[in-house]
């Protein structure tokens, strides 16, 4: 399982699960001592710390390191253990029981190749067992050892192992879980830990650190190519696309799909740093690359192979563990990441919560926290959609409310194609409101309305910030003196009046703007607060005013146009700042001064100010039957 | 094309190469602390791969002006060959910190203190920062994409989930990100993976007369370990067999039992 390359293969990544008092920690430092991984400054801390508080040493110290969790006796988020062994690394990553720190449970898991679930001899299989068990295949977890643990209190009895032991594989063979070897321990004193048992002659199987090391990496199924766009680098003239190879393979020349667009194009290049002028990228791999012709990629995208492409869907079944305080009921509106793609979602249908007794699925109209349950959800856009069957790496999504992360789960199924999808988010005949535009785009409309002396950096300002916006995905216009003058205001001069009806129209076109969802920068000199006033009251609450402030003298050395020196020269009539007065809002929402910042720094103040107006607040993607 | 199985050093370094790009492409305004050890440096050297060469964002030194002269004159040559937008935060005095922690904790202390300064002055979403799992129990708790309350606090007990590379990135206003790209590496990876990758490292990591050091913090409060490793495989090797912890020599872990924990939870990295 050596590398090409002959240096050490990757890590094996083993969460350890079961019930909070089966012995999960105990079992953990027993594995760390016997292998001799047991770093001996940490085991003196450890023992001397115990001594402080008259504690008599338990394995289980070992890993309850932290204050607060040495207190409760509980593990309360995950750790990492490393395990140094001859032939590779391993990681165990101790997830906690209780059910209250499910979530910390299920981070712990989504880390890991292959699981060891840690079942008590004597208490026998809990709902926590099962519970964990579920979470597992959720997880995408499906490779486990079963220690039967604590085999010293059921005097080591073969009869109680061979009953836990089949009770626990018909339920893992039920959720989909392949249970390698059951082994029986008592962790406490190390048997079958690692060590064979002096106590139990009659199990001749492996050890537990046998049976995790057997477990290799035959977990790592690659499949045909597929890349989540995480975004794309300039480099003078080239576009370089970065993700990580999910699965499959790369190489220049080949053709690929772009998703959801369908686009095909070619790999023109694999880019590197430093260049070693490698021409094909693996499963795993951190790739760069760059496509032929002027196919557009942007995050979010997909890349495969043409055959064997993710399908195109707005509507998918999936399967969730729901972590949010509040149910989850159906019409409830979410945002949903997936893969690198954040799109918004609503709950279509809630199918079926699995009961974690019977392990059977039963109807339901609201799912509370720590439930495993089966939902429709519906998607506004096209998403480019894997199931848990095929690539599960990008059928994986997290469910977010406002800024939270209430759930996780895979997709099951992808339920439509897009051609025969038809919104019906919304029932023909309805107006849309504000409210469902600013959901169906992700962000709200507004109405950004620059003001300064010429040439204070307005435009530039404005265009940088469009340029950004846009590539995040925003729906954004400028508007500024080159579009509008042309035409909306071409039978306008610069007079007083005609420069005040102007702006009039820019704020009711710019108001317009927002009401339909987009993002409308509008760079005006604007000098006048009466016609700015005029501006706020055409958009309401949708108005932001930032003054881009810049001293007269800076302004005036600046000049790109030329308009200063005409004006000083008296060829320009009526200008701002010369012969034009120019009134400084009183209470602008943001002031941005370009006399003392560059302009990529201004531009990253504004950008702040605007995602933070338009963001919908946590909870306005709930449906108000929430 | 054939299958191949990735080695431990690639599948690590692809890793911490997407998160970089992930904090890139989500967090901004972004920065990374640059402390001039191995672990940091070699978390610079990962930024450089992520983005062919540039390292897009600025690179911010907590300075206490207590870091041995050989980190001063290697922050100064990496800066210039490797084109780096250094930022120099000097760290306020010890006299404005908490006086009940430990002397050394103190000192320490300074540079959460000159941390959040910085993050309020540049209202950063983000700061990269190189710790690992395997330094410290605490830190072995964290995430990768790890939230931070407006003072700095972390709240241990009600970390968000963190599923799959799925990162979460939204935190509300005022708050923000510590990233950790080197979480799941180990002492021992980043020094197989800097030999590997030829980066530079500080002299003073190499035994000169039967002491190195092991782990590089402030003079005052920093001791060199006695070892003969004069070069980065006799570190490894060194490393195979050891079984004391790497930050033995850092005065402020052995104050008082739970000291790093109050560092932590009160936004020290």
């Amino acid at each position: 399982m050596n590398s090409p390359s002959g240096e050490r293969p990757a890590q094996l990544r083993v969460v350890v699960v079961g019930h909070v008092d089966h012995g999960k920690s105990t079992l953990i430092g027993r594995l760390l001592h016997d292998t001799g991984n047991l770093n001996e400054h940490r085991l003196q801390e450890i023992r001397a710390a115990g001594e402080r508080r008259s504690v008599p040493f338990e394995w289980s110290f070992v890993l309850d390191a932290l204050q607060g969790e040495r207190d409760q006796a509980v593990t309360v988020d995950t750790t990492r253990i490393w395990l140094r062994l001859p032939q590779r690394d391993l990681v165990l990553i101790d997830a906690p029981g209780h059910t209250e720190f499910l979530r910390n449970m299920v981070t712990g898991a989504s880390e890991a190749d292959a699981a060891l679930l840690v079942v008590d001899a004597d208490a026998g299989v809990s709902e926590q067992t099962r519970r964990h068990a579920l979470l597992l295949d959720l997880i995408g977890v499906r490779s486990a050892v079963v220690a039967i643990n604590k085999m010293d209190l059921v005097d080591y009895s073969e009869a109680r192992f061979g009953q836990i032991r089949d009770e626990l594989a018909g339920m893992l063979q039920r959720i989909g879980i392949a249970a390698q070897t059951f082994v029986p321990v008592a962790a406490r004193d190390g048997d079958n830990v690692v060590r064979a048992s002096v106590n139990m002659p009659w199990y001749a199987g492996s050890s537990v650190l046998d049976a995790i090391t057997a477990l290799e990496s035959s977990l790592r199924a690659p499949g045909s190519l597929r890349i989540a766009v995480q975004g794309v680098l300039r480099r003078n003239l080239e576009r370089i696309i970065v993700g990580r190879v999910a699965a499959g393979a790369i190489a220049v020349g080949d053709e690929v799909l772009i998703s959801p667009s369908r686009v095909r194009a070619r790999v023109r290049s694999i880019e590197s740093w430093p260049p070693d002028g490698r021409t094909e990228a693996h499963y795993g791999d951190a790739v760069g690359f760059t496509l032929d012709g002027a196919a557009f990629v942007d995050r979010g995208d997909v890349i495969s192979s043409p055959l064997g492409a993710p399908a195109p869907a707005t509507e998918v079944r999936a399967r969730l563990v729901w972590l949010g305080r509040a149910p989850l009921t159906s019409g409830d509106r979410l945002g949903l990441r997936i893969g690198t793609r954040l799109a918004y979602v609503e709950v279509k249908t809630l199918e079926r919560v699995i009961d974690i007794d019977s392990l059977a699925a039963r109807d339901t109209e609201s799912v509370h926290a720590n439930d495993v349950a089966e939902v429709v959800l519906k998607s506004r856009d096209v998403l480019a959609i894997d199931t848990a069957g095929g690539h599960a790496g990008l059928a994986r999504f997290v469910l977010i409310d406002g800024l939270d992360i209430v759930g996780g789960g895979t997709v099951l199924a992808a339920l439509d194609a897009p051609n025969a999808a038809t919104n019906d988010l919304v029932p023909v005949g309805h107006l849309f409101d504000r409210d469902q535009r600013a959901w169906r785009n992700g962000h709200r409309g507004a109405v950004i309305w620059l003001t300064g002396l010429p040439a204070a950096g307005k435009s530039t300002l404005a265009m940088l910030a469009e340029q950004k916006l846009f590539e995040r995905g925003f729906q954004t216009y400028v508007l500024d003196g080159d579009n509008i003058r042309a035409g909306l205001g071409s039978d306008l001069g610069f007079a007083h009046a005609d420069r005040s009806e102007n702006i009039r129209r820019v704020g009711e076109v710019a108001a317009l703007f927002a009401d339909a969802g987009t993002i409308a920068i509008a760079a005006f000199i604007s000098p006048y607060r009466a016609d700015r006033d005029r501006a706020r009251r055409a958009a309401g609450t949708a108005f932001h005013e930032v003054y881009v402030k810049a001293d007269a003298s800076v302004c005036e050395a600046r000049d790109p146009k030329g308009h200063y020196r005409q004006a000083r020269a008296g060829t320009l009539k009526d200008f701002t700042g010369i012969t034009g007065d120019y009134e400084p809002p009183p209470h602008p929402d943001l002031v941005i001064d370009t006399s003392v910042i560059s302009p990529p720094d201004a531009a990253a103040q504004l950008l702040e100010y605007i995602e933070r107006v338009v963001r919908l607040e946590p909870g306005a993607t709930r449906s108000a039957n929430a | 094309m054939q299958e191949r199985s990735p080695s431990l050093l690639d599948e690590l370094e692809a890793r911490s190469i997407a998160i970089l790009r992930e904090a890139y492409f989500r967090v901004s305004p972004l920065m990374m602390l640059w402390s001039m050890g191995k672990d940091s440096t070699a978390l610079l050297w990962l930024t450089r791969k992520a983005f062919f060469g540039a390292v897009p964002f600025p690179v911010v030194l907590l300075d206490t002006e207590m870091e041995l002269p050989e980190v001063y004159d290697f922050r100064d040559e990496l800066a210039a060959a490797w084109k780096l937008d250094v930022r120099n935060e000097l760290c306020p005095p010890e006299a404005s910190i908490d006086p009940s922690l430990p002397p050394a904790t103190r000192a320490a202390a300074r540079k959460t203190a000159g941390l959040r300064a910085l993050i309020d002055r540049g209202k950063y979403r983000g700061v990269i920062v190189g710790i690992r799992r395997d330094e410290q129990a605490t830190r072995a708790k964290e995430r990768i994409f790890s939230p931070r309350a407006p003072d700095g606090a972390w709240d241990v007990k009600r970390q968000p989930a963190e599923l799959w590379d799925v990162y979460h990135t939204d935190v509300p206003d005022g708050h923000h990100l510590r990233i950790h790209p080197l979480l799941h590496w180990t002492e021992l990876d980043v020094w197989r993976y800097t030999q590997r990758e030829n980066i530079p490292i500080v002299p003073l990591y190499l035994a000169r007369d039967g002491k190195r050091y092991r782990s590089l913090g402030e003079k005052n409060i920093t001791n060199p370990i006695a070892s003969n490793a004069a070069t980065i495989a006799d570190i490894i090797a060194e490393l195979e067999s050891t079984t004391t912890s790497e930050r033995a020599g850092r005065v402020m872990d052995h104050e008082a039992e739970d000291a790093f924990e109050r560092l932590r939870t009160g936004g020290y990295m």
